[in-house]
């Protein structure tokens, strides 16, 4: 097994990832990130492989080349599979696993999409709505595709959006907040202008509805149609290609859970984005899903933080505490309503990984009970998707996460063996 | 508040859950207490395995007891305890090892337990995926796995269909004299407490006299994607023989167990001294190295998970199952450590005749608490 | 117009553009079932962003890979569930 330190270790490539590597780094730190996916960006700026000029690849580009400037040592395709602390975190890029060794650790883990069961929403054709405009960023094609685009929360508009640019025909958008609770959110983004900016944009040429939601999907087996429906109990058939589902985001918390860092629905962090694991600092999304200018705010701050520069990091709390505030605002007005909770057949799956149908939880009061019980989250995913939505559906906690956090093949676990052994580099 | 009870029985692991269904069916009041859900502590986290282990006469014939209660029950368990009578093949390394093959053959043999000694050729041709140049195996062909969690629930639902109460996150202060003091301040009486609450089960009793007797040895596994045909009975090194009675403070052995679903389960550890539940990277390392050095086609199969759990262990690797020497309606069912899933059957069936006065299926002396006593007084 | 390139996708040769990830040329492909769950139905991805793991395939010969998170490079072999 391969050994490696460095002074501060950033995890995850997304916007505050990246925000914390350059403060640090500019600091004078030596700074390794670690990324899981391909290329840099996270989510929201994922890489746009049919539009060179995306705003997100604008973005990744430019701070990218200033994390090199830097000498930042970015690692993609590289995913941390366990840790302990700052000084013992366990990473695979595909080939190796890697021992790190850093007196600072940043979490910035990003975020999952949160999708809940209902009937058919297994069928070919039913995407996240993140994954969704992932997807056709990576160049699934979507010029003249019928789109349904539904669940909750502000992303909904930005997938509408992008897939309408690139020549979708959105048949709708089936928001679930109420009308009341959808103005309340609009009205609050006067306070964010650049916001209310993309806001109007959205509004202005999307088929928007209120108060609704996909009730089922069906096909044999791929997608032909979904069923929407309102708060009324009124139902609609929409012939589709193509439904972009997605209930908001939960925050990614597995890793700090394993570094033991407390976590409640989010990592808590002090006011200087540090947890309470010695050496371990998080930002953006797992401390609270608020979206891309929360993330690069907490990203400086905790990269200032990190390289021991507070004082540099104190101007900036103020400005992060009013990002906070919208991140609060935007959780209470996009809460799901109960009736979701109808959504689910007792036959409808629940867990896709090991098939397990809604029925099979009947009885189980705790998560941990629940998937020993029924093999509920036991699958390769590890619980990722089905976990957020049974906490909804059944009020079950969180499980404990094990390692390793993404499968790994047993021929390279084994490299464990030599932890205590030699060292290299 | 107070409740009344011929029987309560702390502990709802897979012990547990064998005594209650046992007494129910001897038509007595059964009360049932665990401080978390059914199955959570070293049930859960252990191997399904239903095995016969010779370490000693008396673990031999509690096991080869056990094994056919299992077997007598095996048209009645539902689909998902997913029992497969896959057998256990004990791996020889080598002509010594092959020797203790044959010496172990010889043991099961006397004790009417059917096993067949596999050589070279035969091993290979039962699992070709396992390495070259290994010398044969014992076959033991009606050993057995189960997913153990469900059995559990499988017999607490049993003894609850039958009349008992089951309290689930329901800790317990103290136990003696008939009586069982919850934490929420209630109290339960009965005429007899069955304490199976594995490492835990000292700590509730009112003498000190048992803190060291049952102590938590610490283990750890993981398990694979599915991965069909990989192996076909359970796997074990006949080196898991030493490994496992030693003292050592560490040790791995290969041992593989075939899922329902495809699955392999990857053992083995042990381990004295940690106290923490963490999974420690090393040991999963070395576990899994262990493994593919008899199965070198693991290799590429995907770990999934892996976790670690408490094997309430006792010195002589001997359960205490019987009466407190000074507190006859206090009868512990503990210490099982590794075997536990196994001899849960046995265990009950001795509970049973302990608690209806009636005479024993086997000797019940080998596991007499009142031993621990004894060697503190020699000791 | 961006580079193209050559994969194979259940031995039926595909054009795609360089950058495309492989659940995207598959999804343009035609393709409905990337694997089979272990009830038996036919899956293809949901998240597109690693997480789900229900976008996996074979490819070139190494199987269980999350096809999201692979880009397709010349002359690779694809394959999924709806070729069994």
């Amino acid at each position: 097994m391969r050994r490696e330190a460095t002074e501060v270790l950033v995890v995850g490539g997304g916007p505050a990832g990246l925000a914390a590597a350059e403060a640090a780094a500019t600091a004078g730190r030596r700074v390794c990130m670690l990324d899981d996916n391909p290329a840099l960006g996270g989510q929201i700026w994922r890489r746009d492989t049919r539009n060179a000029e995306a705003r997100g690849n604008q973005h990744v580009d430019r701070r990218r080349a200033a994390l090199l400037e830097a000498g930042v040592d970015i690692r993609s395709g590289t995913a941390v599979v366990d840790a302990h602390g700052p000084d013992a975190l366990w990473a695979y890029d595909g080939d190796a696993l890697t021992q790190w060794r850093a007196d600072r650790v940043i979490l910035a883990t990003g975020a999952r999409e949160r999708t809940l069961p209902f009937p058919g929403w297994t069928r070919p054709g039913v995407f996240g709505a993140g994954g969704l405009q992932a997807l056709s960023k990576a160049g699934l094609e979507v010029e003249g595709k019928r789109v349904v685009v539904a669940g909750t929360g502000p992303l909904l508009l930005a997938v509408a959006t992008s897939l309408q640019q690139r020549g979708a025909k959105v048949l709708g958008v089936f928001e679930q907040a109420s009308h009341a609770r959808f103005v309340r959110f609009g009205l609050g983004l006067w306070a964010q202008p650049a916001k209310l900016l993309q806001g109007m944009a959205f509004g202005a040429r999307l088929p928007l509805r209120l108060g609704s939601w996909i009730a089922r999907a069906e096909g044999d087996p791929a997608l032909t149609h979904v069923v929407v429906c309102n708060a009324r109990g009124r139902e609609r058939t929409l012939e589709c290609d193509l439904v972009a589902c997605g209930f908001g985001l939960v925050p990614e918390t597995r890793l700090a859970r394993l570094l033991g860092c407390r976590v409640e629905d989010h990592v808590v962090v002090d006011e200087l984005q540090r947890t309470d694991a010695p050496g371990v600092l998080a930002a953006g999304e797992p401390c609270g899903v608020g979206g891309e200018d929360k993330a690069l705010c907490e990203g400086r701050i905790a990269g200032l933080v990190a390289a021991d520069r507070a004082d540099e990091a104190r101007p900036l709390l103020a400005q992060r505490d009013r990002y906070r505030a919208f991140a609060r605002r935007m959780a209470r007005d996009f809460a799901l309503r109960e009736q979701l909770r109808e959504l689910p057949e007792p036959d409808t799956l629940v867990c896709r990984c090991e098939d397990v149908p809604l029925r099979a939880l009947n009885g189980f009061d705790r998560a941990r009970a629940a998937k020993l019980g029924s093999r509920c989250g036991m699958g390769p995913c590890q619980g990722r998707v089905c976990q957020p939505a049974i906490r909804f559906l059944l009020g079950h906690g969180h499980d404990r996460p094990r390692p390793p956090l993404v499968p790994l093949p047993l021929g390279v676990m084994a490299e464990l063996q030599s932890i205590n052994q030699g060292s290299s580099s | 508040m107070t409740s009344n009870y011929d029987v309560a029985v702390v502990g709802a692991g897979i012990v547990g859950a064998a005594c209650a269904e046992r007494l129910v069916q001897r038509g007595l009041s059964v009360v049932i207490v665990d401080r978390a859900s059914p199955a959570g502590g070293a049930t859960a986290a252990g191997m399904g395995h239903l095995v016969v282990m010779d370490g000693s006469e008396a673990q031999l014939e509690l096991t080869a007891m056990s094994r056919r209660l299992w077997a007598e029950r095996v048209g009645q368990l539902p689909t998902e305890v997913e029992h497969e009578r896959c057998g256990t093949l004990w791996v020889a390394a080598d002509d010594e090892e092959m020797a203790e093959a044959e010496a172990k053959r010889q043991a099961y043999e006397d004790h009417g337990v059917p096993a067949e000694i596999l050589d070279a050729a035969a091993l290979a041709e039962a699992e070709p995926l396992l390495r070259d140049g290994l010398a044969g195996a014992l076959r033991v062909p009606d050993d057995a796995v189960l997913y153990q969690p469900n059995a559990t629930r499988w017999m607490l639902q049993n003894a609850v269909d039958g009349g008992a109460t089951l309290h689930t996150h329901a800790p317990v202060r103290c136990v003696g004299d008939g009586r069982v003091e919850r934490a929420d301040g209630s109290t339960i009486h009965a005429e007899h407490v069955v304490v199976a609450a594995g490492a835990h089960s000292a700590a509730m009793l009112e003498t000190r006299d048992f803190d060291e007797a049952i102590r938590p040895r610490k283990g750890h596994l993981a398990i694979t994607d599915r991965a069909p045909g990989t192996c076909h009975h359970q796997l074990v090194e006949l080196g898991y023989i030493k490994s496992a009675h030693g003292n050592d403070a560490e040790s791995v052995a290969f041992n593989l167990q075939p899922r329902r679903t495809g699955q392999i389960l990857v053992g083995s550890s042990r381990q004295y001294g940690v106290d923490h539940d963490r999974v420690e990277p090393e040991m999963i390392g070395r576990m899994l190295a262990r493994a593919l050095e008899f199965m070198p086609a693991l290799a590429d199969i995907a770990v999934l998970r892996t976790w670690s759990g408490f094997r309430p262990a006792t010195d002589d690797g001997m359960p205490l199952i019987g009466a407190l020497p000074d507190d006859t309606r206090t009868l512990l069912a503990a210490g099982h450590e590794g075997l536990g899933i196994t001899t849960s059957l046995g265990t009950a069936a001795l509970v049973e005749a302990m608690v209806m006065g009636e005479a024993p299926p086997m000797s019940v002396a080998p596991f007499a608490p009142s031993r621990v006593l004894e060697g503190m007084a020699h000791g | 117009m961006a580079e193209r390139l050559r994969i194979r996708i259940d031995g039926v040769e595909h054009e795609v553009a360089a950058g495309t990830s492989v659940a995207a040329a598959l999804w343009n492909a035609g393709a409905r079932g990337f694997r089979r769950s272990v009830g038996g139905q036919l899956r293809a991805p949901l998240c597109g962003m690693g997480t789900c793991f229900e976008c996996r395939v074979s490819i070139d010969g190494r199987g269980g890979l999350r096809s999201c998170q692979t880009t397709c490079r010349e002359g690779m072999e694809v394959r999924t569930a709806d070729a069994t």
